[in-house]
Order: structure tokens, then C-alpha cells, then sequence
């Protein structure tokens, strides 16, 4: 029961690639994000918000959809893309981390720009009076006391991110060893003859990975919750 | 030599102040509401005055007729706050050099220690602020002000948020900073007797507007 064989090996593999990578992208974008949301004001904001939280709403099958117009090999942006730079995200595992990081991003940007506007911002104004520039004081203040709320973005986008199935499966389709996710993988299985072993395995490994990510995060929060009372 | 002579409008209260100080310690005084607070940020370039001059030791640090505004952190200018605003993420230690470190000056040992000892703070190196006691925290936030090598230190009613006892225990320390650190102060205070013993000129504030200026002298009985 226990014997993964080596395409599951291979998903779960790739589905680690895939978030891993995501995660990794999407986390200096979405502090940039949040910090504009939590500290600017400018016109359309509402419209760059909600644009952010679209994904979250949107059905995945829709997002999966717009990720192929725009970035696939005929797409708008895809096209260029391929044109200038060689990129292609259609049914490679780059397009995968690409579905899997814009499906994440709402969960990465929230904890951070909550936790960016619970600083208290006299302290930034401390450090400006120290002679510490406005980057100075965004390196060495603000994204110091973020830290728990970077921290636990990146654990929900990388849980998000690793369950991933939709937009990824419509953007990139399901090619074992190349945008064969587990959750694509279980998919392929439960509608196989005789799969149910092999995709209950798949489901537990699933199952473990998400709840080592949440121990993960709630160790690391605290950790960082008591660095920034200053104990 | 400090000199301001500045207008700001915040909201329905407005802030009009001219005056020169020569001073090692120049008092503000006034109730709270009377401006002190906005006048200071003014001068340390928090806030940016609607119309003005701010000058010290003869270098404009603003100058709205000349569209001129030094942002607070190319002002040299120290500011200890009522609530000292340590760094929570950094130990005493690192509070201390951080103004060291951002201004890109060289380790002065001996300044350090003087200034450890002056405040008796040598010992709280390795601590976090959240285990100090008011008063240490306050004496840090002094050490850590003087620290970045300030030419001129703004000291928000250090002593405000403290109770008497801490307030005996820190004032000696600031009157020996006023005679051995050599660095001009200005004071805000609401609490004449405090201006008493460190002013040397006073600035009396009521509603955003100057009703006396001259030496301690000035200050209510």
C-alpha cells in the first residue's frame, strides 16, 4: 500500500518544484503589494485590490482560461514573451508555478499588509530621526517587525499553491513528469480502473506536506510575535 | 543657534511661532494642545511647516519661500520621545548603534563608554526592550539619540510618561547630559519645575502661539 511508485514520486516532486518556486516569486512582488496597499493612497486602488482578490473568487477553471489567452504561446503577453525572451509558460511546469503563484497571491498578500499596517509607525519616524533613510527604514524597521506576517503568507500561498488544481490543470493541462501536480495526478487516478490505492497514497502525502506547512507557520509565528515585543 | 519662525495649520488649531534661541537648553513650556509637540516635529523634520524658516547654526532646514525642506533623516537632529520608541526587533545593543550604523559613522569606543556610563546603561546591553523598566528605556532612548552624533537634541517630554520616583531618578541624568555631552537641547515640558532646573531660556506656548520667551524667570510660580 505504502509503495509510491516513481510517476506518484514524480508529482509529488513536481508539485514541490512548482510551489516552491511560486512561493518564492510571488513573496518579494507581494510585499511590494502590500506595502502600497497598506501605505498609499492613490486613484484606483480599489481597483488594484480587488484585482488581487479576483482569484480567490473567480472560478479556477476562469483564471486557468485568462492565463492561457494572456500567456500562451499566441497569447498577449505569451507571445512576446516567446518572441524576445524564449519563455513559454503554456503546458510546461513554469506555467504551472505561474497558475499556482496567481491562485496564491491573495492568500500571500493579506497576512503581510496586515501585519505592515499594525506597525507602529512612530518607530519608522524614530529611525528617519537616527538618520535612517526612507529605504533604509523599510530594510531595517518595517520589514523586520513584518516578518510574521511575511512568514505566515508564504506558508498559506505554498499550501495554497500545492493544492492547486483548476487554473492549473486549464492553463497547462495534466503531462505526467512535465505540469503533472498530485492534485492533477489524483485526478487522473480516481478516474482510472483500479487507482484508489495510488491516489489514496498521493492524498495522504498531500495531506502530511499541508500539515507540516501549518506546523511550520505557527512555530515560526511565534517565534516572531515574541521577537517583536522586544523579550 | 537655533532659529524658527513658522506657520502651520493643523485642522482647526494652527501653530505660529517665531523666536531665536541661543540656549544650551531652550524650555518649551505650554499645557498639552498648546502646539509643543507639531513645533518640535517641525524642527525635526517630521512635519513640513505651510510657511517659514527653520535654521540651525546657521544651515536653512526649511525654507518655504525658497521651496527648501531637509528631510529628517539628512537634518542631524536627535529627538527622544515621551514613549522612547526602542526598536522591539533589536536588543539594547544594536538600539544604541543604529544611529551609528545609518549615518555610516565610525565606532567610538570611548563615547560609548562615557555615554554608558553617564547613564548608567553598560549593564542593559544584552536585554530586549520589552525587559526595561520605563526609566531604562528612556535613559536607552537618550543613549541612543546622543549616539548618532546629533548637533542639536529634541527631548519631547522625556519625562512624561514616567511616575515621580522614575522622574527623580532620571532628571540628574539629563542635567549631567546638558553639562558634560555638549549638545544644545531643546526641552518641552508642561511641568515648570522640570524647566526650572535644566532651561536655560524658556519658550512659553498657549495655543499654538508664544505668549512669553526669556529665561526661567518666565515660568509660572
Amino acid at each position: 500500500m505504502f509503495d509510491i511508485s516513481p510517476t506518484e514520486w514524480t508529482a509529488v516532486l513536481l508539485s514541490l518544484r512548482v510551489a516552491v518556486v511560486a512561493t518564492l516569486v510571488a513573496t518579494p512582488l507581494g510585499i511590494a503589494v502590500a506595502w502600497m496597499l497598506a501605505r498609499s493612497r492613490f486613484w484606483g486602488k480599489p481597483f488594484i485590490d480587488a484585482l488581487i482578490y479576483l482569484p480567490l473568487v473567480l472560478p479556477p477553471v476562469v483564471t486557468g482560461y485568462l492565463l492561457l489567452l494572456t500567456f500562451g504561446k499566441r497569447g498577449l503577453v505569451g507571445a512576446w514573451l516567446y518572441d524576445h525572451l524564449g519563455i513559454v509558460f503554456a503546458f510546461r511546469w513554469t506555467g504551472a508555478a505561474l497558475a499556482c503563484g496567481v491562485m496564491s497571491f491573495p492568500l500571500l498578500v493579506r497576512p503581510i499588509r496586515l501585519s505592515i499596517e499594525a506597525i507602529d509607525r512612530r518607530l519608522e519616524q524614530a529611525a528617519s530621526t537616527l538618520g535612517a533613510s526612507p529605504w533604509k527604514v523599510f530594510a531595517t524597521v518595517t520589514l523586520p517587525l513584518a516578518l510574521p506576517g511575511i512568514l505566515a503568507g508564504m506558508v498559506l500561498g505554498f499550501a495554497k499553491a500545492i493544492g492547486e488544481f483548476g487554473a492549473t490543470i486549464t492553463f497547462v493541462s495534466n503531462i505526467p513528469g512535465e505540469t503533472q501536480t498530485i492534485s492533477s495526478a489524483i485526478y487522473s487516478l480516481i478516474s482510472t480502473p483500479d487507482g484508489d490505492a495510488a491516489a489514496l497514497r498521493l492524498v495522504i502525502v498531500s495531506v502530511v506536506i499541508a500539515m507540516a506547512a501549518l506546523v511550520a507557520s505557527e512555530v515560526f509565528a511565534r517565534r516572531a510575535t515574541r521577537r517583536l515585543h522586544g523579550n | 543657534m537655533l532659529r524658527v519662525d513658522v506657520s502651520k495649520q493643523l485642522g482647526d488649531f494652527s501653530v505660529e511661532v517665531a523666536f531665536t534661541s541661543q540656549g544650551r537648553v531652550t524650555g518649551l513650556f505650554g499645557a498639552s494642545g498648546a502646539g509643543k509637540t507639531s513645533l518640535i516635529s517641525m524642527i525635526a523634520g517630521l512635519l513640513t511647516p505651510d510657511r517659514g524658516l527653520i535654521s540651525v547654526d546657521g544651515e536653512m532646514l526649511d525654507d518655504t519661500s525658497q521651496r527648501l525642506h531637509v528631510a529628517a533623516h539628512r537634518r542631524r537632529i536627535g529627538y527622544v520621545f515621551q514613549d522612547a520608541r526602542l526598536f522591539p526587533h533589536l536588543d539594547v545593543r544594536r538600539n544604541l548603534d543604529y544611529g551609528r550604523r545609518m549615518n555610516r559613522l565610525t565606532s567610538d569606543a570611548a563615547q560609548e563608554a562615557r555615554l554608558n556610563e553617564m547613564l548608567n546603561i553598560g549593564h542593559l546591553l544584552d536585554r530586549r526592550p520589552g525587559q526595561l523598566s520605563g526609566g531604562e528605556r528612556q535613559r536607552v532612548a537618550l543613549g541612543r539619540a546622543l549616539l548618532a552624533q546629533p548637533r542639536l537634541l529634541l527631548l519631547d517630554e522625556p519625562l512624561g510618561s514616567l511616575d515621580d520616583d522614575r522622574k527623580a531618578e532620571i532628571l540628574p541624568y539629563l542635567i549631567r547630559l546638558r553639562d558634560e555631552a555638549g549638545v544644545p537641547m531643546v526641552y518641552v515640558s508642561h511641568d515648570a519645575d522640570e524647566l526650572r532646573q535644566l532651561a536655560s531660556h524658556v519658550v512659553m506656548l498657549k495655543r499654538g502661539r508664544i505668549t512669553a520667551f526669556g529665561g526661567v524667570d518666565v515660568l509660572p510660580a
